[in-house]
């Protein structure tokens, strides 16, 4: 579904990404480990088609079309979305407004907004006086109506309190066609097997893990993709030994990490 | 005439040379102070359809069953006047100073005559201008609307209105002035006074819709009395020549409140000088100002001075400016001035073009950057005014959807 290629992307004329490699099928859960400045968002900025963020080298196919160069909307309206980090505030439009913006129109704003139990934000400015968790629900809720078929996460759980970050958990499951034991009549094998959703999801703390299950894992680290493999024990070896194991494993130098931080401070 | 009158004339005419504090400098001898009279119509579908569709941009709706009073002065000439709905009066302010001895008290109190050369241009050489006055508990069903207009080129229309909201009623207004499509230049002076009794609310709704060339200084101040409410919202968005005005309220009751909110949009070659200022003169007294900014090539000065008095009294200042073309001028003069320890004032101010990131959020969720860029400038516009009626609301975002159309 989503075939990045050698890709290089700069920012501010400074080479975050180096040749990076990532194939993603449809039905895949993909997610993305780094220490702080790695280029975790910068690949999904350059997926989304941001225009800071140049791509300089290699190329993107989503569905078998190359995006490399394709306008932000014109990749939106092929099917991907992405959870912004930071989004803006916007006087004057308001949530309600912007998810009929997502959803063309045509979908019941209303009880996507009770799911999320978001019900009284519809009527505010987007994002104003928002707090972070506030924040990953207005953006999953825009995902909710826009209903891509690939999605980019970045740091979901960031700055949700674990009362709410189950609530999150299933409503990413949901929108990754992933939910379990939902569908009469249909086995397991089935499910997958229909599924059409794919996701790219950066996580930090790994906590999302406990309530989303991934197919991939990958760590990428000083603009390179260093590592492929299974996410959950990938996870438990960066808890437990952190990025230097990383470093170490995938044999580069271990100045790559001060280094790192120096220039991300 | 009594001598009260004589001695306001005599005001007038030592001031009718005295140049205003802001805003450019307006030959008044450019324009033609004298034109014929317009015939009286007592059916408003028989006004023209060219005029009732100018009068319709500035949210005079000259069809609409929801208005309880309709005013229209044409030129120098009272066109049309009716009211509905008990307890409320509009009429001709030169009918309704025969009829009310008592209406000179109010004349000049709040705008004196000799405050510049322009109040006194209206004073010396004023053509009727509208009463409009909603009775003690009295509540309007729907607007009343008034609408002054500009047929003629290059004529001067001095208007004087006088607004009284009388204790504890509800009155609101909608104003609309236009020009006819003929119109390339013209002068409008205005003096409008608003009166609010004790308890009383008063919302008013102007929008203009002037022509390229037209000269415009209104001069209007409010008097808010004990529990009062006074709520101004403001629209210029279509090109206008040059266009000043600073109106003042006076919260001289306990509890009295101001809001102000204005839009404006300069297009290129106009000049739009608009403020707002608020005297908090008594306890607990409030008030807002709020203005949106918008030029695509014009100037505009978007002034704001809160002015608290004594302790207790809270009001907040904010003026936000887009800049959409880099012949655009916005220059933002927020003012807070606080004369006791005990006061509470803000201001809050930006000036600035669309932020990049605003846009590509908004194309990330599917939109094209121009349909990002109109839902931007839409919401910009868009303020949420509490207390405003249905109607006026729906006046008010009809103006801003033609005005976006000729923005973007």
């Amino acid at each position: 579904m989503l075939s990045i290629e050698d890709l290089r992307v700069e920012v501010e004329g400074r080479e975050i990404l180096h040749h990076v490699d990532l194939e993603i099928n449809q039905g895949e859960t993909h997610v993305l480990f780094g220490p702080n400045g790695s280029g975790k968002t910068t690949l999904l900025m350059a997926t989304m088609g941001f225009p800071d963020y140049q791509i300089t080298g290699g190329k993107i196919l989503f569905k078998r079309k190359d995006i490399t160069h394709m306008p932000l909307n014109e990749r939106a309206a092929l099917g991907i979305g992405l959870s912004f980090q930071r989004p803006p505030t916007i006087k004057g439009v308001k949530m309600r407004q912007m998810l009929e913006i997502c959803g063309k129109g045509d979908k019941n704003v209303e009880s996507m907004a009770h799911s999320l139990d978001f019900d009284e934000f519809l009527d505010r400015d987007l994002n104003d006086g928002f707090s972070g968790g506030e924040i990953k629900r207005s953006e999953l809720l825009q995902l909710m109506a826009q209903n891509p078929d690939f999605l980019l996460l970045d740091e979901p759980e960031s700055g949700v309190d674990l009362e709410n970050i189950a609530l999150i958990g299933k409503v990413i499951e949901k929108l990754l066609e992933r939910e379990v034991g939902l569908h009469k009549g249909k086995s397991h094998k089935e499910l997958k097997r229909e599924r059409k959703k794919a996701g790219l999801i950066i996580t930090h703390t790994g906590y999302i893990l406990d309530y989303l299950d991934a197919d991939f894992g990958h760590v990428i680290i000083a603009g390179e993709k260093c590592c492929d493999g299974n996410p959950r024990e990938m996870l438990k070896t960066i808890k437990e030994q952190g990025y230097d194991e990383c470093v170490r494993c995938c044999g580069l130098n271990e100045s790559v990490l001060s280094k790192q931080k120096i220039e991300s401070e | 005439m009594g001598t009260n009158q004589e001695e306001k004339k005599a005001l007038a005419k030592e001031a009718k040379d005295k140049l205003a504090t802001y805003g450019t400098d307006i030959n008044l001898e450019d324009f033609s102070p004298e034109t014929d009279e317009h015939p009286y119509q007592e059916d408003l579908s028989t006004f023209s359809l060219s005029d009732q569709e100018q009068m319709l941009k500035a949210g005079v709706d000259l069809s609409s069953k929801n208005r309880s009073g309709t005013f229209v002065q044409k030129d120098h000439s009272v066109v049309h006047c009716s009211a509905t709905q008990q307890g409320m009066e509009i009429m001709d302010i030169d009918q309704a100073r025969e009829k009310y001895d008592w209406l000179h008290d109010y004349w000049g109190k709040a705008v004196p005559v000799n405050m510049d050369k322009y109040t006194a241009r209206a004073e010396l050489h004023q053509e009727h201008g509208y009463f409009i006055r909603s009775l003690p508990g009295a509540k309007s069903i729907y607007p009343l609307q008034a609408c002054l207009y500009l047929e003629e080129d290059n004529l001067s229309q001095d208007v004087h209105n006088i607004v009284i909201a009388e204790e504890g009623s509800e009155l609101h207004i909608i104003t609309g002035c236009a020009t006819g499509p003929h119109v390339k230049s013209g002068l409008h002076v205005g003096v409008s006074e608003f009166y609010i009794k004790k308890g009383a609310k008063l919302t008013f709704t102007m929008i203009h819709n002037w022509a390229e060339g037209v000269a415009v200084r209104p001069r209007s101040a409010t008097i808010v009395e004990e529990g009062g409410v006074f709520l101004s919202n403001y629209m210029c968005m279509q090109p206008v020549g040059t266009l000043q005005t600073y109106p003042v309220a006076y919260l001289v009751g306990e509890g009295a409140t101001a809001l102000y909110n204005s839009i404006l949009i300069a297009t290129p070659g106009s000049e739009i000088d608009v403020g707002a200022r608020v005297f908090l003169k008594a306890k607990n007294t409030r008030s807002e100002i709020i203005s949106r900014a918008i030029t695509t090539g014009g100037k505009i000065i978007a002034r704001g001075h809160i002015i608290g008095e004594v302790p207790g009294i809270k009001a907040h200042l904010e003026c936000k400016g887009l800049i959409l073309s880099d012949e655009g001028i916005i220059h933002a003069i927020p003012e807070l001035e606080g004369h006791r320890k005990d006061v509470d004032l803000s201001h809050e101010a930006a000036v600035g073009k669309i932020a990049q990131e605003e846009i590509e959020y908004l194309m990330a969720r599917g939109l094209s950057q121009e349909e990002a860029t109109a839902t931007i400038v839409r919401g910009f516009l868009h303020v949420d005014i509490e207390g405003l009626p249905p109607e006026l609301k729906a006046e008010m975002d009809k103006a801003v959807e033609i005005s976006e159309k000729s923005l973007l």
